[in-house]
């Protein structure tokens, strides 16, 4: 028997996993959950048939939206992480003993269930007592916020689906005004690659970018995510991600991490070309 | 009440399924034939909304001279909307108020009406040769927008002009605000006069819980309804009601003179299916609606410095009831004019808004709404008071001003004329139309005198960044004068 998932990556592309059984599928009042076991990929979620994580490939991008930050920040005590329904950002984040509060926002409460059921070790994060989860509209939940984290991170990836409201400047306006005065907020930034997908990452970067003095974009690779190429976007009230950057904090604490180094921590800003023209050209527009 | 059972058939769309299914061989209009004419029109449009796009025929009806399926469709809308008939109009609203307009009217009649009225009631005097009279309504100080119609007022006009044939009313304005129709109709039929609701803005009206009265209930004898707005057809697609007797075949008449003998299926069935869906969901839909509206008010003024006004103003005379579907902002509490900010939506936030005023805007909220869409105004307007808040203390409110007619619109119209510099015209008689748009209520119409007062408003709301509409000249510098 061959079975396979499928998604569209464009109309002309589309990157196929074999699945070796299916284990979930619902609706829930935002999207569809579908959950599947695969030989390659081990177990993944999708959203309207878009992947979100799979455990082979999740460490890349919650160790780089928490580790880069956390590089460069000095005194990190609060933390907001939007769309983090499947903990594995908390997670990450919960590895800092100094921090005192990591909230989660999440607006589909039957994705943080489906997470805590079938993906357990990433919903881990959720059990720290440190974090603390609302069921609430990530643009709303920021309205009644004033100068209080420290770091912010939009951990929704899909610029096109319900979420589409935390890729807006009324979202970068708020997420500001929320951020303590040497605040940061990191978020996907998606792919730069195809047509489509370069017009949202384009068009993030050009609302970042007028939102906060500093806005640099990083990148790291993830198999699953189109073109397998992703970016992530650094907006920063005072901290510049490189010259800010000390690689000695992390380094004495003897974290382990799969893909995080503080090498590859410079390396991740150093962009290709191509890359670098298109948010050179919405900086200048 | 309307037959539950009946509202379920949907006769013109019914007749086009049966139509489609026989797959006529057109050797009639239109010409591009089921769009295998036009293939980039099918690209853009859909095979199947090309292929609804036919002529007037035996079996689809015809709108000039309905017999069979759009007389079935006028009769199940008149029952759904509480009137004796109902015409299916495609000019749009538009249309549908000159009508009733030309219905009532012709040269040298008199009709009462408030200042804030749509251009398209003025356009109907300037075709009939009718004169208007202006009710002089009361102005909110503070947001600065014309209210409803005072009874007392109303009465005082009337006596005046004994001679008037209707009265004309929003029911409500484009803000929201309702007079007293109920009394309205009471008072202007008491003096022999007819009465005609402009319900562009209210269509819900007829379906909702809770909601103002809808002008068939009222008593009036005609409303224009702008099915397009609430009720959810295609644009430019409208009803015009009528009732107490008002001979039906007559107003066909009137209507027949200006519209289409072309009229557009696809218009047509928009309102079968539209009118079909009120009558069945309407109730449920605007409760929704309500809800979603009530919470935006409140997260909105949650906020600060906006104001989102609803019931509160109620005052049981030039405000008697207020339509919440409506999300009326007053703006100029974070000093901002409501155009600036309607600007700042839509250039830095992708939100498009109906309009911005001088004090104003007004969000459209309706059955296609979704509540992460109303989080995207509510942290736009949030983020907007962040960055752009400033003194207001120079903004002036949007104020009412008497207009003084000297003539009637008709004859200002045709009149010899000169073209001159705005600023110069003070004391001259206006010869076109001034107005910002939307809302498209004019501050000059062809007849009236203008003033200084109405000069240094023209210059203020130019500055502010209104679209100025109406002249000749498209950048409303000079203007048409009475020679």
């Amino acid at each position: 028997m061959e079975m396979w998932f499928s998604e569209l990556h464009t109309p002309n592309v589309k990157i196929s996993i074999r699945i070796d059984r299916q284990l979930y599928s619902a609706q829930s009042d935002y999207q569809r959950i579908d959950v599947f076991d695969s030989p390659e990929m081990g177990r993944f979620v999708t959203l309207d048939g878009d992947i979100i994580f799979s455990q082979a490939d999740e460490f890349v991008y919650n160790e780089m939206v928490t580790h880069v930050p956390m590089s460069v920040h000095p005194n990190v005590k609060k933390v907001l992480i939007i769309g983090g329904g499947d903990g594995g950002v908390a997670r990450e984040y919960c590895r800092y003993p100094e921090i005192e509060v990591i909230d989660v926002v999440e607006s589909d409460d039957m994705f943080v269930d489906v997470c805590k059921q079938f993906f357990p070790e990433t919903a881990k994060g959720f059990e720290d007592p440190r974090v603390n989860i609302y069921y609430e509209d990530g643009l709303k939940f920021l309205r009644k916020k004033i100068n209080e984290y420290d770091i912010i991170v939009n951990d929704s990836t899909d610029p096109f689906g319900h979420t589409e409201g935390l890729f807006t400047k009324e979202f970068y306006g708020n997420c500001y005004k929320a951020l303590k005065e040497d605040g940061i907020m990191v978020y996907q930034h998606g792919s730069p690659f195809y047509d489509e997908d370069e017009v949202a990452c384009r068009s993030m970067h050009r609302k970042a970018y007028r939102s906060f003095p500093i806005s640099r974009v990083y990148q790291a690779h993830i198999p699953t995510c189109p073109s397998g190429y992703w970016l992530f976007g650094f907006a920063s009230k005072k901290y510049h991600p490189l010259t800010d950057f000390k690689p000695e904090r992390f380094n004495e604490r003897n974290m382990h991490t799969d893909y995080y180094t503080t090498n590859l921590h410079m390396g991740a800003f150093m962009l290709p070309k191509y890359v670098e023209d298109l948010l050179e050209e919405e900086e200048n527009s | 009440m309307m037959d539950l059972e009946k509202q379920k058939k949907a006769p013109i769309f019914e007749a086009l399924e049966k139509f489609r299914k026989k797959r006529v061989v057109p050797f009639d209009v239109p010409g591009h034939k089921r769009g295998r004419g036009n293939p980039e029109l099918v690209e853009l449009l859909g095979e199947k909304c090309v292929s609804l796009d036919v002529n007037s025929m035996k079996p689809l009806d015809n709108l000039c001279h309905p017999v069979s399926v759009i007389k079935e469709a006028e009769e199940l809308a008149a029952d759904a909307f509480g009137a004796e008939h109902a015409f299916l109009m495609i000019g749009g609203t538009t249309s549908a108020v000159q009508s009733m307009v030309l219905s009532v009217c012709k040269a040298g009649d008199k009709i009462i009406l408030p200042r804030n009225v749509h251009k398209s009631v003025i356009n109907a005097l300037i075709l009939c040769g009718a004169t208007p009279i202006y009710v002089e309504p009361k102005v909110n100080e503070h947001i600065g927008i014309a209210l409803g119609i005072e009874i007392d007022a109303l009465e005082k006009t009337i006596k005046e002009n004994l001679d008037a044939v209707a009265v004309l009313v929003n029911n409500p304005t484009y803000y929201g605000i309702c007079s007293d129709l109920k009394r309205i109709v009471e008072v202007a039929h008491r003096h022999g006069l007819l009465v005609l609701a402009d319900e562009a803005h209210g269509t819900h009206l007829y379906f909702g819980d809770n909601l103002p009265i809808c002008a068939m209930k009222a008593g009036a004898d005609y409303a224009a309804v702008s099915m397009h707005k609430s009720g959810g057809s295609l644009t430019q697609s409208s009803l015009l009601l009528t009732n107490n007797g008002v001979n039906a075949d007559y107003v066909r008449q009137i209507i027949n003179l200006t519209q289409t003998t072309s009229a557009s299926y696809l218009l047509l069935s928009s309102l079968d299916i539209s009118r079909r869906n009120l009558a069945l969901r309407g109730r449920e839909s605007f409760a929704a609606v309500v809800k979603m509206a009530e919470y935006a008010r409140n997260e909105i003024n949650a906020i600060g410095g906006y104001y989102a006004y609803s019931k509160e103003l109620i005052n049981n005379s030039s405000i008697y009831d207020y339509d919440v579907t409506k999300l009326s902002i007053h703006t100029q509490g974070i000093g901002l004019t409501g155009i600036e900010v309607y600007d700042l939506l839509r250039d830095e936030y992708d939100i498009q808004i109906e309009f911005g005023d001088i004090g104003n805007i007004l969000a459209y909220i309706s059955i296609g709404d979704r509540i992460r869409d109303i989080e995207r105004l509510v942290g736009a307007l949030a983020d907007i008071k962040r960055l752009y808040a400033r003194d207001g203390s120079d903004l002036v409110s949007g104020e009412y001003i008497q207009p003084d007619v000297v003539m009637s619109p008709q004859k200002a119209f045709y009149a010899e004329k000169v073209t001159m510099p705005l600023e110069k015209t003070d004391g001259k008689i206006c010869a076109e139309f001034v107005m910002c748009y939307p809302p498209g209520i004019p501050i000059l119409a062809p007849g009236e005198r203008i003033t200084k007062e109405i000069i240094d408003y023209i210059l203020y709301a130019g500055k502010k960044g209104c679209s100025l509409q109406g002249t000749e000249d498209p950048e409303v510098k000079n203007l048409k004068v009475i020679k």
